[in-house]
């Protein structure tokens, strides 16, 4: 493996209210995200999951450690503004909430809103816009105001804003979370073909079980730490350690299990519905 | 909440609606001077034809476009009154006990009318109606874009512009789930007197405070995420450019102003001072 696109390692931070009460919210976190992977970063609220995402976009300095982000030291003290505008440009971040992330009062303007920050020529902005629109499956709401979408709708379209500055990795800070099932559905989907398609990195932080199941790379934080790392089939094996963690494990690992503690006689470890059913289809004819 | 209207801008293809944004609010600005010229009855008359002209290419509908003089009756009646009745001229109309009216008075009177009638269909008809706020915002910026030398902030100016712009529909979707929300919890809001109304109005403007320094908290983090640094540095998508018909509205705009200056010369009929 080559240089890895984020870097980090024994990474410190706490909020600072006041100098005496400063809990550390990341206590040592150390881990290697290469280029173009498909990363789920699960863990409980308070866990710190969302500041590390912060962290990656230098939102938030790091207390101490090592981190780096596409080749830009973050916890250098003489990190520049330029360097921070270059980084930012590279590492685009969607938010939880749809509507605070919409600058413009027209879908298309906001969505240029990225590129004319870059002072990208205005000819290339129209290009990129419209790429971006179409990339995410919303050309046809070039012309419509924001607050005429729905929840998914708008996603798409800050994930577009993002996209027109043409990334090589968007953090998606619990994108979905506000979102129906639809929209859910909308949004991850267009991370995912984004992913496997333009080849940019996607770190997608979560509660979603079944979310984090579709990743290549589940990362478990808890309580500041990495708790566990791996694929999704080697995380969700674990039940014990992600129920200790706080979190819940996807339904149909969850049913696995119970069946297996049963007394049921199932090998493997399924991740998605299909192969749940798969799996006990199996069993049954065994039977 | 969702079929808020943005403004009063009226969505139709005309020749006012595809001018150029920046054209319009000087347009705008020398019909309003254009109006103020206005001295005697002939340029009055002109002026009434260029409103009537302007609702013709604007292709508004009438009814839309009268509607918006209404708010302006109680203060038209009342400029017409304090004219009819203090304008002094040779003689007299009409006496009664203290009262007199005079011919000048009544025209007068007439003139103010229909000057604030046309001002305000004027600009109307040329911005708010006509033009997108957004193109609006947009036009202002690159109107007063001289000013940045002398170190006012244009740009940051048409931004909060823009953000008022686009959370405006956010805000009143959200004031209307507080509001529910509290009526949910027995408040009422359409009993007892003014004080008691306002007072009920607390409970609502509280959480919408709260709600909206965290809206703006997030939505600059997420504009800083975008690579926003002011407007250092920034181009635009749509770079506005001037085309013919934009001059030709110009000129004929001026043209109508110097003819309003000519009839004025001619003195015909009561002119006012």
């Amino acid at each position: 493996m080559a240089q890895p696109f984020i870097h980090t390692k024994d990474l410190w931070y706490s909020y600072r209210e006041d100098d005496a009460h400063s809990t550390p919210v990341l206590r040592g976190i150390s881990l290697d995200i290469a280029r173009g992977e498909y990363v789920a970063i699960l863990g409980h609220n308070g866990s710190g999951k969302s500041t590390l995402a912060k962290l990656f976009n230098a939102i938030l300095e790091p207390d101490s450690g090592e981190l780096t982000v596409a080749g830009t030291d973050l916890a250098s003290p003489e990190l520049t503004e330029d360097e921070i505008f270059a980084l930012r440009r590279e590492v685009g971040m969607v938010f939880q909430n749809p509507d605070n992330q919409l600058v413009a009062t027209i879908v298309e303007e906001d969505v240029a809103f990225g590129p004319e920050n870059l002072g990208v020529p205005s000819a290339q902005i129209r290009a990129r816009v419209d790429a971006a629109l179409a990339a995410v499956g919303m050309s046809e709401y070039a012309g419509s105001e924001p607050h005429r979408l729905s929840g998914g709708q708008k996603q798409r379209v800050a994930i577009a804003g993002i996209l027109a500055m043409q990334p090589s990795c968007m953090i998606f800070d619990e994108s979905t979370a506000m979102l129906d099932p639809k929209g859910r559905r909308e949004v991850i989907e267009t991370f995912e073909r984004l992913n496997r398609e333009q080849g940019i990195t996607v770190l997608t932080i979560t509660h979603y079980m079944n979310e984090a199941a579709r990743a290549d790379r589940v990362i478990v934080i808890d309580d500041g730490r990495v708790l566990m790392d791996g694929t999704p089939r080697e995380v969700f094996a674990n039940t014990e350690a992600l129920l200790a963690a706080g979190l819940d494990v996807p339904q149909c690992t969850a049913l696995v299990h119970a069946l297996r503690r049963e007394g049921v006689a199932l090998t493997g470890e399924p991740i998605t519905t299909e192969e749940c059913a798969e799996l006990i289809c199996r069993a049954l004819e065994v039977q | 909440m969702k079929t808020i209207a943005f403004g009063q801008y009226y969505p139709v293809q005309s020749p006012i609606h595809r001018l150029d944004a920046r054209i319009k609010i000087i347009l705008a600005i020398l019909f309003i001077v254009c109006t103020f010229l206005c001295k005697n009855i002939l340029c009055f008359a002109a002026l009434i034809v260029a409103a009537l002209f302007l609702i013709f290419m604007s292709r508004l509908p009438l009814g839309t476009v009268l509607r918006s003089i209404r708010p302006l009756i109680f203060i038209m009646i009342f400029t017409a009154v304090l004219n009819l009745f203090w304008t002094t001229g040779e003689t007299p109309l009409f006496e009664w006990w203290r009262i007199r009216i005079y011919e000048e008075g009544i025209y007068s009177a007439v003139f103010m009318v229909v000057r604030i009638i046309v001002l305000v269909l004027g600009t109307g008809l040329f911005l708010t109606y006509t033009t997108t706020p957004i193109a609006l915002t947009d036009g202002i910026e690159s109107l007063l874009s001289p000013l940045r030398v002398i170190r006012v902030p244009v740009h940051e100016f048409a931004m909060m512009m823009t953000i008022a712009l686009r959370f405006i529909p956010t805000l009143s979707e959200e004031t209307g789930k507080i509001m529910n929300a509290q009526k949910a919890r027995g408040v009422d809001f359409s009993e007892g007197g003014l004080i008691r109304r306002a007072k009920a109005l607390v409970p609502i403007l509280i959480p919408l405070f709260v709600s909206s320094f965290r809206r703006a908290d997030e939505l600059a983090m997420a504009m800083e995420c975008r690579c926003y640094r002011g407007g250092k540095g920034r181009t635009r998508m749509t770079v506005p450019h001037l085309h013919a018909r934009d001059f030709v509205a110009l000129v004929v705009m001026v043209a109508f102003g110097a003819g309003i200056l000519y009839l004025n010369r001619l003195g015909i009929g009561y002119s006012v001072p």
